[in-house]
């Protein structure tokens, strides 16, 4: 390709990420996104500026050296620009899938402040995509053994990168889950049209690899307590079990058959692969034909209306009580769910579920709302409009709006602080907890946030403990 | 994988399997429970710790089979293995020296309730089992009962052997006989379970029963198995198994359990063509609806 000017590079568009037509992927779980080809790779890579300093790197959490695999993509050294990432990224082909990019470091791209950024996102999938189809990921270099050993308690995205952190600096690292399988929400919270699974197992497999063992069927605080673990040989500890308590919404008729919290609804479809019953033994609410509605705005509201589509419903509707704008969801993701014909609800707050005499979900009676001044988040706060209720028939209702702290480690490890809602309180810097040797990150500190923020704290997590094991504070 | 030591049938449908499962051995308390898997397309079946071997490093469970996995468990055999055991999740029984304690077990739920009233003996109790079935051939651990408990009670519906009539008779002519009862513990089938909180109740006697929701993951992640007791809700696989039973929404639990009745039929009944037997769809229908 000829070197183009930075006039030329900045008249570029921005490449389209080609994808399944909406109406046949509404109907089944393959991959939405199709990913760039080589041709549309390095086309995109050509409107990177190149800057010599490339702020999109202070967006990203996890610090991946953005510039330089980009310019290793123009080349056409898609194996190069993948080995420059994973340096930094020990799950890249997840995050150029489930990343927020448009939030991060596409958010600092220079190119958006006139055009539009440069797809960071889909290159970082296609070039981890190229080099896993290929010749099958590459394993980096792993330092010398240090004889220390890392007790990892939870397999989704903040224990994975600090177990691929750890493993290359060379100490033991074991990484424990309460399921059967690895990886935590990309396994049972992402649908498999958004993360196949194939993918994250073959990222999780590199780490095995590199020597990460795992242990699943393991609940810490249960199977074994975090005191056992240091009991057991482990010098420290690093708790990324994740938000793992859902939220209901306190209203009537909660508990009428037909309603679940988005975990369940997600775990049995996509953990459980309850979408293909009966060749698989675990049920989900049989969704064909009927009416449905997911009360929440994230992107896991917008994962559990898209599955139910794909089950069949015949209205699937999102119901949030504050406007469009407001919503948390990826614009992607809210994109995706109305071309696949998702109807959203704005300003509709549910009051309370109606059943029949069996205890089987019939409706839900809600009402409308106007947004009044700003809260604690900063956005308008929802306010009930007066006699504005009204009734909609549902068979099946899914309860979308966050996650709380799981108790279970809490409760036996009573000497790590908490605060007043359960999340680990931490020096932030290093993900220090109070108790000696254990550190902690994700959204068991954090509560309910994103996949790359999580990864961001296993990575930060990953520095301290091996300052930690290395300056041999440990016991 | 877990292997599987021993599996034997206690009687029709029902068999007992002790697992190599060294930890969960070590740790576990009456009234726990663990969740086990046996393939990579099964789902997960949450069952009690009937019992356990910490030297050999073994649990047992008891498995009714009921459903497609449920009797695809009671396939196993010595040797197999399970792909999954989880554990010991929930909560443990209560267990202090009331004074007197009953132990009420009926179906699979009489060889459930056995680590409890072992526990309840060796608490100083005067322990008595009421054990009840539908019929003799369906009596459950008499022998290992009547080694652990000072008074057993076997109740058959049919008369067919014991006392003829259900547990909540003999609970009934008890109370009335003037035996001084401070504690009863239930496990078996809802109606069971909710007639025994309903004899109880008039007399003040401190009751608990052990719930089995339907569940999922059976850490708290997927409030599946939530139950309202005392008007709140409650998820049973954390805050639970057991509760106060005169707190307990039955009729809840009775519907929520019939969640999934009409995709586990079609289950079975793709199941049994698929072991190619052939089953009348009254029996099919009478496995469902037990």
């Amino acid at each position: 390709m000829p070197v183009l000017t930075k006039k030329e590079r900045m008249q570029i568009p921005r490449q389209p990420m080609p994808e399944q037509a909406p109406l046949e992927r509404n109907k089944n779980f393959l991959e939405v996104n199709l990913g760039f080809t080589e041709e549309l790779a390095r086309m995109e890579a050509q409107r990177c500026l190149q800057c010599p300093k490339p702020v999109c790197v202070e967006g990203c959490p996890v610090g991946v050296q953005i510039r330089d695999f980009i310019k290793l993509v123009g080349e056409g050294d898609f194996l190069g620009a993948a080995a420059i990432i994973k340096e930094d990224n020990a799950l890249p082909a997840v995050c150029g899938r489930v990343c927020p990019q448009e939030e991060q470091c596409e958010a600092r791209c220079v190119m958006s402040a006139k055009h539009d950024a440069v797809a960071i996102g889909r290159l970082e999938r296609f070039v981890s995509d190229y080099e896993r189809e290929k010749i099958g990921i590459r394993t980096p270099q792993v330092k010398p053994k240090t004889g220390k050993k890392v007790a990892i308690v939870g397999s989704g995205p903040a224990g994975l990168s600090c177990a691929g952190d750890l493993i290359q600096l060379g100490h033991d690292v074991t990484v424990f889950e309460a399921l059967h399988e690895i990886g935590g929400v990309l396994i049972y919270g992402i649908p498999e049209f958004r993360l196949p699974k194939n993918i994250v197992k073959a990222e999780v497999d590199a780490l095995k690899t590199l020597g990460v063992e795992f242990q699943t069927n393991a609940v810490i605080g249960l199977t074994d307590t975090i005191d056992e673990l240091f009991e057991n040989g482990y010098h420290a500890v690093f708790i990324a079990v994740g938000a793992g308590l859902p939220y209901f919404m306190n209203i009537p008729g909660e508990n009428f058959n037909g309603v679940y919290s988005a975990n369940e609804f997600l775990t049995r479809v996509n953990l459980m692969k309850a979408y293909k019953f009966p060749e698989y033994d675990t049920p989900v609410f049989d969704c064909k034909n009927k009416n449905v509605a997911i009360f929440g705005g994230g992107n896991t509201a917008m994962d559990a209306v898209r599955t139910a589509k794909r089950l069949g419903a015949k209205n699937a509707y999102i119901m949030y009580r504050r406007s469009e704008k407001e919503m948390p969801a990826r614009l992607e993701e809210v994109h995706h769910a109305k071309q696949e014909g998702v109807e959203f609800v704005f300003l509709t707050n549910p009051l309370e579920f109606l059943g029949d005499e069996n205890g089987w979900l019939r409706g839900v009676k809600v009402q409308k709302m106007e947004l009044g001044e700003p809260d604690a988040s900063g956005r308008r706060r929802p306010v009930p409009i007066p006699n504005s209720e009204y009734r909609t028939d549902l068979d099946m209702a899914v309860v979308a709006i966050g996650n709380g702290s799981n108790p279970i480690i809490q409760k036996t490890t009573p000497d790590i602080s908490y605060n007043k809602w359960g999340n680990i309180l931490v020096d932030e810097a290093t993900m220090k907890t109070s108790k000696q040797g254990v550190f902690a990150g994700g959204d068991i500190v954090s509560g309910g946030a994103t996949v790359i923020l999580a990864m961001g704290a296993g990575r930060t997590a990953a520095k301290a403990i091996n300052n930690y094991l290395t300056n041999s504070e440990a016991r | 994988m877990n292997k599987i030591i021993t599996a034997e049938f206690l009687a029709t449908d029902i068999k007992r399997f002790v697992i190599e499962a060294p930890k969960i051995a070590a740790k576990r308390k009456a009234g726990q429970f663990v969740i086990v898997r046996t393939d990579q397309t099964g789902e997960r079946i949450p069952l009690t710790i009937a019992d356990s071997n910490i030297e050999q490093g073994t649990i047992t469970i008891i498995v009714q089979g009921i459903g497609k996995t449920t009797k695809a468990i009671n396939q196993l055999n010595t040797g197999d293995f399970f792909l999954d055991v989880v554990g010991p999740l929930g909560k443990p029984s209560h267990i202090e020296n009331f004074g007197t304690a009953i132990s009420i077990g009926g179906g699979v739920g009489a060889a459930i309730a056995f680590p409890t009233a072992v526990a309840l003996k060796e608490a100083g109790n005067h322990t008595i089992v009421i054990n009840g079935a539908r019929t003799k051939d369906l009596v459950l651990l008499e022998t290992e009962l009547k080694e652990v408990a000072d008074e057993v009670y076997i109740t058959t519906d049919d008369g067919s052997y014991g006392y003829h009539g259900f547990v909540t008779q003999k609970l009934q002519e008890l109370i009335e006989s003037g035996t001084k009862i401070d504690f009863v513990l239930s496990i078996g089938p809802i109606p069971m379970m909710r007639a025994v909180a309903n004899t109880t109740k008039p007399y003040g006697i401190k009751t608990v029963v052990s719930l089995n929701p339907v569940m999922v993951d059976g850490t708290g992640m997927c409030g599946g198995c939530r139950a309202t007791v005392d008007n709140k809700t409650v998820f049973v696989c954390v805050d639970g198994p057991e509760f106060d039973a005169h707190l307990v929404d039955f009729n809840l639990l009775t519907k929520r359990n019939r969640t999934y009745n009409q995709s586990e039929k079609a289950a079975l009944e793709k199941h049994l063509c698929n072991y190619d037997k052939v089953f009348s769809d009254a029996l099919v229908e009478e496995l469902v609806n037990q």
